[in-house]
């Protein structure tokens, strides 16, 4: 059923496929200047996977999401959803949509503007109550589904927003900063949801700038900076796996005995931790054994995303101040 | 088509819960009045007082509703974002805008018809037994509907490309234009040259013509309205407002959502 | 073609045929509406003061909108060649209550008001009244006494008012020199061919409105009948002196060398002589229905 679409018959279809996908932005007095949102953006996410996308803000993960869902047109290039072009807006029968800080009319209840999406997919009356019921379930807002939307906080739009971007068992679900507004709990719900989605074959296209929720959720990542995709692959394969040394925690009594391995320790309370590398970590164990220190963890440091990703937003900004200071 | 529907039934829905229709009370209300006062003063000329306050009335809270709540209809959408889950559903964009305009049409025609029926009612009370040749009142009032649903198509072009305000100003403007549309293509000119007379008058043509829609002094002498009038207004409106939501889809199909 | 450049084209071809269609319809919708129209009395504030009072400061700008719509309302009238201009004064009542200062009101309104049916209302008491108001509020515009001298000579037939019109407009330095010599001669003469001729030259010549010219000429048209008869006569009298008989036939007065050539009115029919041995128009010309048809 997932591979329906596809025309290729020999390859799986990507759910969702960008060629050279490209907004150009004027700004600036008459709109005389222009700057690329989004520039030559060649994507593929595989049906069935939960792709994240990562970037800072204004990088161009809204962007990318709008001219999916066709909210805003691209310059140039061209992008497919389940091997239909996105100019066909009967794709959007299978495709849920979770839009960044979601809105919806204030004087209808949750109910109400569940029932009035459904419609369109053509649900009939009895299957839109049942799914609906559901949904408000799985989403937390069952005893909140008489009350006008005008009156729900941030947080329950939200969720709102959430129900109904997978209300009609869409294939393909595109998320727009699913987690901005959610306490740590709502963050966790989503997060449950991504999952089941993921495990009953759907395609999950999400954004964030939340690295932590990326590495937890995601098969692949692509990273996105000033309009650009840097790169992408899984959580893993973008950070590599090098390890960067070794790190002990340790505790010691008594008054700070000098050796050398202190001066490279930053203290919390009674804990302290140090960085060593690889071809250290024996010689330093016994330092820490000969001044009777109590070692508590050693473990392997590996880069995080976050790491490699203020890597590239750091790049890319000493690119663009070249630019100015090059005035090119 | 279905598409259509259910945005109109939605849109309708919302004019409700936004208390458009609270203005019939007003109107209810300037109707007794007028009816009482004018029962005091018995000069003959009750039916003439009624029918045209309240054809004025009616028009010109029909006019209020169709500019404001008409440019609003796409304006409110896109400032709130609430259009982004919307279109992101299979639904056209052109299926998106009739919708909306088919709701807040059929919004004024349950309120401008609620109206006629208090008109008729202060116009019973005033002179109690009513000749069939009232009944031309409706008549009137199905022409007034005409225009407002020509002004809210109108109005839904403007918002389509300007901003709230702008599109309310353009609107309301374009709705003077056509009232003198008729006058600017009679009009005596005597130092103009015949080539800027020409274009006058070819303008004058185009614009909408607002007196198309009124018979308030036939009507307010009970006099009848040609049916061929009824006809022609009407198949003038579907035209004209045809030409007009089909510039909007044009303009909104390709415009990018803030 | 790309699919965006047929969208194109069918847009602009929905839009072009939309406005045809609506042009087309438009113009039925004049005719059923000016018909309506016609049949309505929407005046129903017949009290210039009541509507100077609701117009505020827009009074002038209600006055010019009323002086249109009475003029719409008379060309309307003419053009269907309906009688009955009843709105006639009522809307130049108000037009002029609203703005005193429109000039072109009073004299366009004055003529037709006055002016016998079919060409006007055939209300010289009205036009008088709208007259004196004229100048009650611009008392420096001698055209207004000439447009009620007018009035006095032509439709009230009252010789005497009609020369003091004229007598007072001359006082005006302004004013055209003719005025005062013409009141010495209506005050003497009463109504007399020239003077009504010459009159309605002045009007012919000074005026820049279509309708007062088209008028004005029509009148003209008719008094040059008269003239043209009036000279005929006195042809036909002198040959009745030369030769002790009635000319039965114009042409018997060329050979007599008391005309050059045939004469011919001024649709091209040749005048001919009438039973009673006086000149009289072509029984095929159409100035004779005319003349039937308007006093004047």
């Amino acid at each position: 059923m997932l591979h329906r679409l596809s025309k290729n018959r020999g390859m799986p279809a990507a759910a969702i496929e960008t060629e050279n996908l490209s907004k150009e932005y004027p700004y600036g007095f008459l709109n005389l200047k222009k700057r690329m949102s989004l520039e030559n953006l060649n994507l593929r996410v595989e049906s069935g996977e939960v792709f994240g996308f990562l970037g800072p803000n204004g990088a161009g993960k809204s962007t990318t999401i709008k001219l999916l869902m066709r909210l805003i047109f691209p310059t140039s290039g061209r992008a497919r959803i389940l091997g239909k072009s996105i100019e066909d807006v009967s794709t959007h029968q299978v495709v849920g949509y979770l839009p960044e800080q979601p809105y919806f009319y204030d004087y209808l209840t949750a109910a109400e503007l569940l029932d009035y999406f459904a419609r369109f997919h053509r649900l009939t009356a009895s299957d839109r109550r049942e799914r609906i019921e559901r949904m408000l379930k799985k989403v937390g807002l069952e005893t909140a589904k008489r009350i006008q939307l005008r009156k729900y906080s941030k947080g329950m739009l939200q969720r709102v927003g959430m129900a109904q971007a997978i209300l009609h068992q869409p294939e393909v679900v595109v998320l727009d900063e699913p987690m901005s507004g959610l306490d740590p709990l709502g963050r966790r719900e989503v997060r449950d949801i991504i999952l089941e989605l993921k495990r009953e074959g759907r395609t999950v296209l999400f954004s964030t700038h939340i690295l932590s929720d990326a590495e937890m959720l995601c098969d692949r990542v692509g990273v996105i900076v000033g309009g650009k995709l840097r790169g992408v692959g899984t959580p893993g394969e973008m950070v590599g796996m090098r390890t960067q040394g070794m790190e002990i925690l340790f505790e010691v009594e008594g008054a700070a005995k000098k050796f050398a391995l202190m001066d490279r320790a930053t203290r919390t309370g009674e804990r302290y931790r140090v960085e060593v590398s690889e071809g250290e970590l024996y010689g330093a164990l016994n330092e820490l054994n000969s001044v009777g220190a109590r070692v508590l963890s050693v473990a392997q440091i590996k880069p995080t995303l976050e790491d490699f990703f203020m890597h590239l937003v750091e790049a890319d900004r000493a690119q663009a101040s070249a630019v100015e200071v090059s005035g090119k | 088509m279905k598409n259509v529907w259910i945005v109109a039934t939605n849109t309708f829905r919302e004019a409700v819960r936004d208390r458009v229709l609270y203005n019939l009370v007003f109107f209810a209300l300037l109707m007794m009045g007028a009816a009482i006062v004018v029962g005091q003063i018995s000069i003959g000329i009750e039916q003439t007082v009624i029918v045209s306050l309240g054809l004025a009335a009616i028009s010109l809270i029909g006019l209020f509703i169709a500019v404001f709540i008409g440019v609003g209809l796409v304006s409110k959408e896109m400032d709130k974002r609430t259009l982004y889950a919307l279109l992101a559903k299979p639904v056209k964009r052109w299926e998106f805008l009739l919708g909306k305009y088919a709701g807040l049409v059929m919004t004024l025609t349950v309120n401008t018809g609620a109206m006629a029926v208090g008109l008729y009612a202060a116009l019973w009370a005033v002179k109690h037994p009513l000749v069939p040749a009232d009944a031309y009142v409706f008549v009137a009032v199905y022409l007034i509907l005409l225009k407002l649903a020509l002004i809210v198509a109108l109005a839904m072009l403007f918002s389509c490309f300007t901003t709230p305000f702008l599109a309310i100003l353009f609107t309301a403007g374009m709705y003077v234009a056509g009232v003198f549309a008729y006058d600017l293509r009679t009009i005596q000119a005597i130092n103009l040259n015949p080539a800027t007379v020409r274009m006058v008058r070819a303008i004058s043509y185009l614009l909408p013509n607002f007196q198309n829609f009124n018979v308030t002094g036939a009507v307010a002498h009970a006099r009848g309205v040609p049916g061929t009038l009824v006809v022609h207004v009407t198949l003038y409106t579907l035209v004209y407002s045809a030409v007009v939501l089909t510039g909007a889809s044009a303009v909104f199909s390709r415009r990018n959502l803030k | 073609m790309t699919g965006r450049m047929i969208g194109g084209l069918v847009l602009m071809a929905v839009l072009v045929l939309g406005l045809a269609a609506v042009w087309v319809l438009q113009e039925r919708i004049d005719a059923e509406q000016g018909q309506l129209r016609l049949e309505q009395d929407d005046l129903l504030l017949r009290s210039g003061s009541m509507v100077k009072r609701l117009s505020l400061e827009y009074a002038p700008l209600m006055g010019a909108i009323y002086w249109t719509r009475a003029v719409q309302y008379y060309g309307e009238k003419h053009r269907l060649r309906e009688r009955g201009l009843d709105l006639l004064w009522p809307l130049l009542d108000i037009a002029t209550t609203l703005d005193p200062n429109l000039l072109v009101a009073y004299r366009f309104g004055s003529m037709f008001l006055s002016d016998a049916p079919p060409r006007g209302a055939g209300r010289p008491d009205l036009a008088v009244k709208l007259l004196e108001r004229g100048i009650q509020a611009n008392p420096n515009d001698w055209q207004l006494y000439q447009d009620l001298g007018n009035v006095y000579y032509f439709d009230a037939k009252d010789y005497a008012k009609a020369a003091a019109a004229f007598e007072e407009g001359s006082k005006n330095p302004n004013s055209m020199i003719w005025m005062k010599v013409l009141a010495a001669k209506i005050a003497g003469q009463g109504q007399s061919l020239d003077t009504s001729y010459f009159l309605w030259q002045q009007v012919y010549d000074t005026t820049t409105d279509e309708l007062i010219r088209k008028n004005a000429a029509s009148h003209l048209r008719l008094l040059k009948v008269d003239l043209d008869l009036r000279a005929l006569d006195q042809r036909l009298d002198e040959y009745e002196k030369q030769t002790g008989k009635r000319a039965k036939r114009m042409s018997e007065l060329v050979e007599a060398g008391l005309l050059k050539k045939l004469p011919t009115d001024a649709d091209g029919f040749p005048y001919v002589v009438g039973t009673s041995g006086k000149a009289e128009l072509n029984l095929n010309s159409p100035l004779l229905e005319e003349k039937l048809v308007s006093p004047n």
